[in-house]
């Protein structure tokens, strides 16, 4: 699977958890992630919806995610034109809702990212390398599982589930068999 | 080999292999919850992966609770579509006022010990409370498991979690979350299980049980998991079908289980708690936050909308006069139908309503600015709740104070956060 990336690093701190990503009553209008986009972050920062550019990359502290399990925190990434979250670490339901919609979760080093670095993201077997372009360092981030894998490679979890039919076939194939 | 934890144990039936600490492993999953805040997305998945039928329209419930009742038109048309699907398919909708999703199944007896439920809402870790592998996944997972009836989940490692020493009887369920939360922190139990067990867990009913596994997932834990006991087993009879009860196996972990982490716990060390606004893992001592006004207290939520957590709060204001403090709005949400009936029948809601209390529709109610009463600019809430984060409870410019039902209820009676062992008629 070939997935390279690069963009614009947007950094966020520490503990930002799935209703600052997107404040739960903004879902009582619609949860339409193409209508959600404009609140992404407003609680962190009323004018970062605004600032967001095509093909920025969202650069975290730890524990990015947390909280609430709502998946419009993905697809409103996505919908914003972020293709991959880099963080020192992720919740678990964030991780997994990220990867089931094809947006590339990296587990890496991110301390040395400043805001509005340049950030060249590649996928060498199960690990991403990232490559700071402004600072001239690479780090690599931690493997991502095999079936992770597998539904990044269909794009996300929709396709997944067309293709196989059953998550123990995807399962299987992502381990070759 | 070594033993196996409680969830190594589960996970390896559910997958029917020798299921380890860090493996990948495919399960069948037992129970499928929806809530109305993630079944319409559910919904567009199922259809986008080409579902047709449920895996098994009996293992799929969906609740609406987050809703309740439903405060806009696109709300409404949310219940709508859910109430469209479970028609068509044949899987059980409970109502707007039937109460939370997790806490229904537990109530319903869905939730067997030993069994795995999968819930796209983070705190179906609860039900762990019972014996059984209980996580929370978004709607992508969830309309996966509706069609194909499985997940893949690695399989986590386990932080052993023994409360011991003698339990005071002013130290509340919530209270010792809290310090749980203080201590492991917000991620500290990432892809990891608590598994809770020690001398003083026959002090804690499976109310109480509810509420420290609930709060489990505000340190990071995947599961939250009880050893089942005379009172998992008291709760659940008279609700579990005969032949769940046959389903029905040990759940322990075996003595040469191997641990993440070994964490004691002695109980009677701890004291009254809060966690200060904006995050749950900032927790201090109440005598910390003792005299901040508050405008709101709210009782509610799957973690503390429960009937004992009102019988506590009812207690505090009778024991102190039956007067709630001028400018201080008491929300009561029970968490199901079950627990409102119970307190319609026993007296609590009236007398609590005949004080002063706003009694809402059971459900989720004020937790999440999804439906119920808003707080008012620059307001401080005392909250029985589990997150505290800013706008939160639909007010960015409001700060959220999470502790006992019993602080929450003192703070009602003096308009500040108050000291529940300083109120009158307090044995500690």
């Amino acid at each position: 699977m070939k997935i390279e990336l690069q963009g614009r690093a947007r950094l966020v701190g520490d503990n930002i958890n799935a209703d600052y990503i997107i404040t739960s009553s903004r879902k009582r209008e619609s949860i339409d992630a193409a209508v959600l986009k404009q609140y992404l972050l407003e609680v962190v920062d009323p004018a970062f919806a605004a600032s967001v550019r095509e093909g920025d990359l969202l650069v975290a502290g730890r524990n990015f995610g947390c909280g609430s399990a709502m998946e419009v925190a993905a697809t409103v990434i996505l919908a914003a034109g972020i293709r991959a979250v880099l963080a020192q670490s992720f919740s678990r339901p964030f991780y997994r809702n990220a990867i089931n919609n094809g947006l590339l979760p990296i587990e890496c080093d991110t301390s040395r990212i400043q805001e509005g670095d340049a950030i060249a993201a590649r996928l060498v077997g199960d690990r991403v390398e990232v490559r700071s372009l402004t600072r001239g360092d690479t780090v690599f981030g931690t493997a991502l599982p095999p079936i992770g894998l597998a539904i990044l490679e269909c794009g996300g979890l929709v396709e997944a589930v067309r293709r196989f039919g059953s998550i123990r076939r995807l399962d299987a194939a992502s381990h070759g068999a | 080999m070594s033993g196996k934890t409680i969830s190594e144990k589960i996970l390896s039936a559910k997958s029917r292999r020798d299921a380890r600490a860090g493996d990948i492993v495919v399960c069948d999953v037992d129970l499928v919850l929806g809530t109305d805040a993630s079944s319409p997305m559910a919904i567009d998945y199922f259809d986008r992966m080409a579902g047709t039928a449920l895996f098994n329209a009996a293992r799929v419930l969906f609740a609406m609770d987050h809703y309740a009742p439903p405060a806009t038109p696109a709300v409404a048309a949310f219940h709508d579509r859910i109430r469209g699907f479970a028609r068509a398919h044949g899987a059980e909708v409970r109502e707007v006022g039937d109460g939370i999703s997790f806490q229904l199944a537990a109530e319903l007896g869905r939730a067997v010990p030993g069994s795995l439920v999968i819930g796209a809402d983070s705190h179906t870790v609860t039900l762990g409370a019972l014996g059984l592998f209980a996580t929370g996944v978004g709607s992508s997972d969830l309309a996966a498991a509706m069609i194909t009836g499985q997940v893949w989940l690695r399989v986590p490692e386990t932080i052993h979690v023994r409360l011991d020493g003698e339990r005071p009887s002013s130290v509340a369920a919530k209270d010792v979350a809290l310090e749980l939360v203080r201590i492991i922190g917000p991620e500290g139990a990432n892809y990891q299980t608590l598994e809770l067990d020690g001398s003083a867990m026959s002090s804690f009913s499976l109310e109480d049980r509810l509420v420290i596994s609930n709060l489990g997932v505000e340190m990071g834990a995947k599961a939250a998991i009880f050893g089942v006991d005379a009172a998992t087993e008291g709760y659940l009879s008279g609700r579990l079908a005969p032949s769940d009860h046959a389903r029905n196996v040990v759940v322990a972990s075996d003595g040469d289980a191997r641990y993440a982490r070994e964490l004691v716990v002695d109980v009677s060390a701890i004291s009254p708690r809060i966690s200060l606004p904006h995050s749950p893992d900032n927790v201090v001592s109440i005598e910390e936050a003792v005299g901040t006004p508050v405008q709101m207290v709210f009782i509610g939520t799957c973690t503390g909308g429960r009937t004992s957590d009102f019988h506590d709060v009812l207690d505090v204001l009778e024991r102190s006069g039956g007067r709630i403090a001028t400018g201080v709005q008491l929300v009561l949400t029970p968490a199901s139908r079950e627990v409102e009936r119970r307190l319609l029948d026993d007296g609590t809601l009236d007398a609590l309503a005949a004080m002063g209390g706003i009694v809402t529709t059971p459900g989720c109610g004020a937790c999440c600015g999804t439906s119920g009463v808003i707080p008012g600019d620059g307001m401080n809430v005392i909250s029985t709740a589990n997150r505290n984060f800013k706008a939160r409870m639909g007010n960015a410019t409001a700060s959220i104070y999470l502790a006992s039902p019993t602080a929450c209820a003192a703070a009602a009676v003096t308009g500040r956060i108050t000291d529940p062992r300083t109120l009158p008629g307090t044995v500690t």
